[in-house]
């Protein structure tokens, strides 16, 4: 077995943070969480968890690592959160590095181990609530924390500025009139039945999604609109990071972006953690039991143009595709039959990865991990093997990927282990394939 | 001996029985009340028929992850708590008891069952036992109040096999297995074991989480 | 706003006979409407590239590259954010107000439409552009500003210290504060937010983190004493100075004061506060327990609650209030003084009270089909479009805005026969 110190990584958010503390700061800071946030779930999972490790098998550190049972959820949870409760937050700065390390890098809290306890614990709750303590106690790894700075600030990821982003939209919708001339991506249109969402590296690094969009919108006819004001941003790394108050934050302002233009419902491209953040964390802090708004996810907007005869294609995709199951869209809200409609709709052939649907491995990026930065890169690497080999078995070269997350957790992946593949989301497909007018 | 055991099967007993019945009601009132102050945000998420799905779902042995990972595992833990529940009602002298301090008439295994039921419980204590002991993954996160409610309910069982077959002194075997009977009783709301008060609840509310919010299975 | 020299006489008018592209355009994009109701504009395609507005049915002579953001300000006037050779200017009535940068966003009006402001990009520097002037100074980054009542002054949140890469240490020493008409705050902050003026224009107050795990409200830059665990937009009392937010204690949310405790926190939610005019009540929209949603005035809430609960609207005398109630954005409810109006709709919009404060209307939509409702009553006929009534000053009759069979029409109607 190894040891989760053996492995410590440096990272400057998490050394700084640790620097400050102090055992009586520690001590005071977790029993406020403990006390003041938590209840009666968390002491029934510690009470009741029966080390009987069963959950080991759910993760994918733990296969990935050849069965090391410091993977294994119920000893992540034991070695920070029922630690913390059973020392009362007696522990050492030391410890808490460690334990942040654990919770915000070793666990992409997928909720996977939840399909192997017989009892019922909530894995992932319990690494969120260290999480939480450890963003009280203001250790956090540095690169994530930023994103978090930048939700706080902007309402968005990337820092992206009020006029960027609007600059952004009017520029795809330029580039998309060349190829549709009468295109529009229209702004603040109040009353339409959709409000398009997307999280903020579209609009800086990935814009090619926002075009294909819009193209897609355009070819459907559907009723759409995008807000210029900021609220625009559905992801939600604050939910991640530990920092509810923020969360809480950034959800209003989309929430209420969405109410203000009085649309339908908002529909979400292709992403899984902010699926996570509207109808389970975020609309939660705030009070409401499900979404104040309906929020759709893009697998299951593409399914619904696809019943109604809304896309239509010139062909199939013709080589061979795997899927990825996201987690939040999985185990989150049970979309895998709707994935699985949408993809045999455009591809010829899929190549199913075993185990699938809900019982999917995780990409090992989500949960905030490949958030995380450059230092954490390897940890995701090492922590999913299990998924290479996942992959590798299918034989095939393109695997669709309905998630940002999965995306750069399996490219990494796909490269580190040489396996020569290729990821792509089905908007991509859709707008490979789609019909297009003839200029 | 003869009157502490009659000490044992009589006022004892009842105390045992009040620890447990009494320590129950205390733990699951006080949880409930601190879930209504401290998880309304899930609380507000029961539901009843997503509960009833996961707990039979996982009450089929092999049809869920949790069960296919680990055969032996799953094969003992079955085992023994059926056995368990077997035994604890319906052994043939535990029906007596049920008759002469309740009033209550219910049907009772056969000897030779009972007994044998009995060795399998034990077995699976053994099988548990061997996982703490052999396998990293569980031997690593194993404390020593995993081994007290290990021993806790394998007592009484190995207690009453001895007693049984006579093996030994047989009123000072009998009194032993009643004691540990009744230390397992009225322990059971107070440690590990306190997940047979807990435990559907917390698997309803992961039933109820995955089945109305998250639409797919928890199994 | 000069609604009393609007045309109130009874009856309909059909302003634009047919909504159909004029011919030789493209397209035509949605339309908007004048708060009189007497002009009704589209931003329209005239020729590939080349973009105008058409008002009623004539089209501005000026024509752009681009064009977004169509807005009447209160007074009437139109207004649209416009590109031409790759630079942006505001363009109202057809005409630029002030010089072309490199970008606007954010058109927002003062309170009876005399000041249009922007926000404003040029150089890569940011500040707010006032009725065509930009700010003298302007900030590596500012955003959630707003306008005094009167428009004589302009708030926002700006950046006030450049951030490398990743430096979160960098983030909490603070590089944000309030800058009110382009001079800032002297105190740094990790976050401000929605910064608000008094009715003066005079004060501004903000939500503000003065500490990774701290929030407060500042008023004109001194931050309250006591922090909390989280905080909401402040409101400034309209009469004697004083400043009421929503704060989280422990999980609960209340109403702070001036720093003290006003009401007391047992919310799982409290928002939008609200004064009316006098000042007399303080409403907001709560959630007495999780997942139930109303509105409380004076920290008492209504007993009628919903899931989901916004447009929260005060009558001008502060006594009554309506709000829009929901279920997750269906089956919407006007609510009026603790009572939902009968009818269930698949959408709504802010009620609005006469300036008496007796009557009150809202529009809705079911099945496609928007209705004008006063008092819960619906006006005779549903619209294929519509934009949320307004009273006249006597509150005796409402101005429905509305497209039917094509054409745009404008009807006053008296409010008797609802």
């Amino acid at each position: 077995m190894s040891r989760i110190a053996d492995r410590k990584v440096a990272d400057p958010g998490l050394a700084n943070g640790v620097a400050s503390l102090t055992p009586e700061k520690i001590e005071k800071v977790v029993n406020q969480v403990l006390k003041g946030e938590t209840g009666a779930k968390l002491k029934v999972y510690q009470e009741t968890c029966m080390r009987c490790g069963l959950c080991s098998q759910g993760c994918h550190f733990y296969m990935s690592h050849d069965f090391d049972p410091s993977y294994s959820p119920v000893n992540k949870a034991t070695e920070t959160m029922y630690e913390l409760m059973n020392k009362k937050g007696k522990v050492t700065p030391d410890q808490i590095y460690l334990m942040a390390q654990m919770a915000f890098t070793e666990c992409n809290l997928c909720k996977r181990c939840a399909h192997y306890c017989p009892i019922g614990i909530d894995t992932g709750y319990i690494m969120s609530m260290v999480r939480r303590i450890c963003y009280m106690l203001d250790v956090v790894p540095q690169y994530i924390r930023d994103t978090s700075h930048s939700h706080a600030s902007t309402m968005n990821q990337m820092w992206v500025k009020d006029d960027e982003w609007i600059d952004s939209l009017q520029w795809q919708e330029d580039e998309a009139r060349d190829e549709f001339p009468d295109l529009r991506i229209p702004l603040d249109k109040e009353g339409a039945d959709v409000y398009y969402s997307v999280i903020a590296p579209e609009p800086k690094f990935r814009t090619q999604l926002i075009y294909q969009a819009a193209a897609i919108m355009h070819a459907a006819g559907v009723d759409y609109t995008m807000p210029s004001e900021p609220g625009w941003d559905n992801s939600d790394m604050c939910m991640f990071v530990g920092d509810y108050e923020n969360m809480g934050r950034l959800k209003r302002a989309h929430f209420e972006s969405a109410q203000k233009l009085r649309v339908k419902r908002i529909v979400m491209g292709e992403c899984g953690h902010a699926f996570r953040s509207v109808y389970d964390m975020g609309n939660r802090w705030l009070g409401y039991k499900n979404s104040p708004v309906p929020i759709v996810h893009a697998i299951e907007f593409y399914w619904e143009l696809i019943q109604q005869g809304k896309i239509k294609i010139t062909h199939k995709y013709e080589k061979p595709v795997t899927i990825q199951d996201p987690c939040n869209v999985m185990r989150g809200r049970g979309l895998m039959d709707k994935l699985r409609e949408v993809v045999h709709f455009l591809c010829e052939e899929v190549v199913e990865m075993i185990p699938n649907r809900e019982h999917n491995y995780c990409c090992c990026a989500g949960g905030g991990v490949i958030n995380c930065g450059p230092p954490f890169k390897n940890t995701r690497m090492e922590g999913n093997r299990i998924k290479a080999e996942q992959l590798k078995a299918t034989g095939v070269h393109d695997v669709v990927i309905p998630c940002h997350n999965c995306h750069g957790g399996l490219e990494d992946i796909i490269g580190y282990y040489d396996l020569g593949m290729h990821g792509k989301f089905i908007g991509d497909i859709i707008y490979e394939l789609m019909e297009k007018p003839e200029l | 001996m003869t009157e502490f055991y009659v000490f044992v099967s009589g006022p004892l007993a009842w105390i045992a029985w009040g620890f447990f019945i009494i320590g129950s009601i205390y733990r699951l009132v006080s949880m409930y009340a601190l879930a209504k102050a401290k998880d309304g945000s899930s609380l507000a998420y029961m539901s009843l028929p997503y509960s009833l799905r996961s707990i039979l779902n996982w009450l089929i042995p092999f049809n869920t992850m949790g069960w296919k990972s680990d055969p032996l595992m799953t094969v003992a833990t079955f085992l023994f708590h059926i056995g368990f529940l077997l035994v604890a009602v319906f052994l043939g002298a535990h029906a007596v008891l049920w008759d002469t301090a309740f009033g209550i008439s219910i049907p009772s295994l056969p000897g030779g069952f009972g007994d044998a039921v009995s060795f399998v419980v034990i077995a699976a204590c053994a099988v548990f036992a061997y996982r703490r002991l052999a396998l990293p993954h569980v031997k690593g996160v194993t404390r020593p109040k995993d081994w007290f409610s290990l021993i806790l309910v394998a007592l009484p069982f190995v207690t009453g096999v001895l007693a049984y077959h006579q093996v030994g002194p047989v009123l000072l075997m009998t009194t032993l297995h009643v004691l540990a009977g009744e230390l397992l009783l009225a322990l059971i709301p107070f440690t590990r074991l306190s997940h047979a008060l807990f435990a559907l609840l917390t698997r309803s509310y992961m039933g109820s989480e995955f089945g109305a919010v998250r639409h797919a299975k928890d199994w | 706003m000069g609604i009393s020299k609007w045309d109130w006489e009874t009856g309909q008018k059909t302003v634009v006979e047919s909504l159909s592209p004029i011919e030789g355009h493209g397209w035509q994009e949605e339309p908007y409407v004048s708060p009189d109701g007497e002009t009704v504009a589209a931003i329209v395609q005239v020729d590939e590239g080349v973009f105008s507005v058409r008002t009623n049915d004539t089209v501005w002579e000026n024509t752009f590259d681009k064009i977004w953001g169509l807005k009447f300000s209160p007074d009437g006037r139109l207004t649209a954010i416009c590109q031409q050779d790759m630079e942006w200017v505001l363009v109202v009535d057809g005409e630029p107000m002030g010089e072309t940068t490199d970008y606007i966003w954010e058109t927002k009006f003062s309170e009876d439409g005399s000041v249009i402001a922007t926000m404003y990009k040029g150089m890569e520097r940011y500040g707010v552009c006032v009725d065509g002037e930009p700010w003298e100074e302007l900030f590596e980054n500012v955003n959630q500003y707003t306008l005094s009542a009167d428009g004589a002054h302009a708030a926002g949140v700006a950046q006030v210290q450049s951030l490398g890469q990743a430096d979160i240490e960098g983030f909490k020493k603070g590089i944000y504060t309030v800058v009110v008409d382009g001079v800032r705050w002297p105190n740094k902050y990790l976050n401000v937010w929605g910064p608000a003026f008094d009715a003066t224009g005079e004060h501004v107050a903000a939500q503000v983190r003065p500490s990774v795990h701290a929030y407060t409200i500042a008023v004109d830059d001194k931050p309250w004493a006591a922090t909390y665990g989280q905080v909401w937009e402040p409101i400034f009392h309209p009469k004697d100075g004083s400043v009421v937010a929503p704060v989280r204690v422990a999980g609960k949310w209340g109403v702070a004061k001036d720093g003290n405790i006003l009401w007391e926190p047992r919310y799982a939610q409290c928002l939008y506060l609200q004064y009316g005019k006098p000042g007399n009540k303080l409403w907001a929209v709560v959630a007495p327990s999780y997942g139930e949603f109303t509105v409380a005035c004076d920290n008492a809430a209504w007993d009628v609650t919903f899931p989901v609960v916004t447009d929260l609207v005060v009558s001008p005398d502060g006594t009554r209030a309506a709000a829009i109630g929901n279920e997750d954005n269906t089956n919407f409810r006007i609510v009026v003084d603790g009572k939902a109006w009968d009818g269930v709709y698949d959408m709504a919009w802010p009620a609005t009270f006469c300036p008496g404060g007796k009557n009150v209307a809202a529009m809705v939509e079911k099945d496609g089909k928007r209705i004008i409702l006063v008092n819960g009553k619906p006006f005779e006929r549903s619209f294929d479009m519509a934009w949320p009534p307004i009273f006249s000053e006597d509150g005796a009759k409402v101005l429905i805005r509305a497209i039917e069979n094509n054409s745009y029409v404008r009807i006053v109607a008296d409010v008797a026969r609802f």
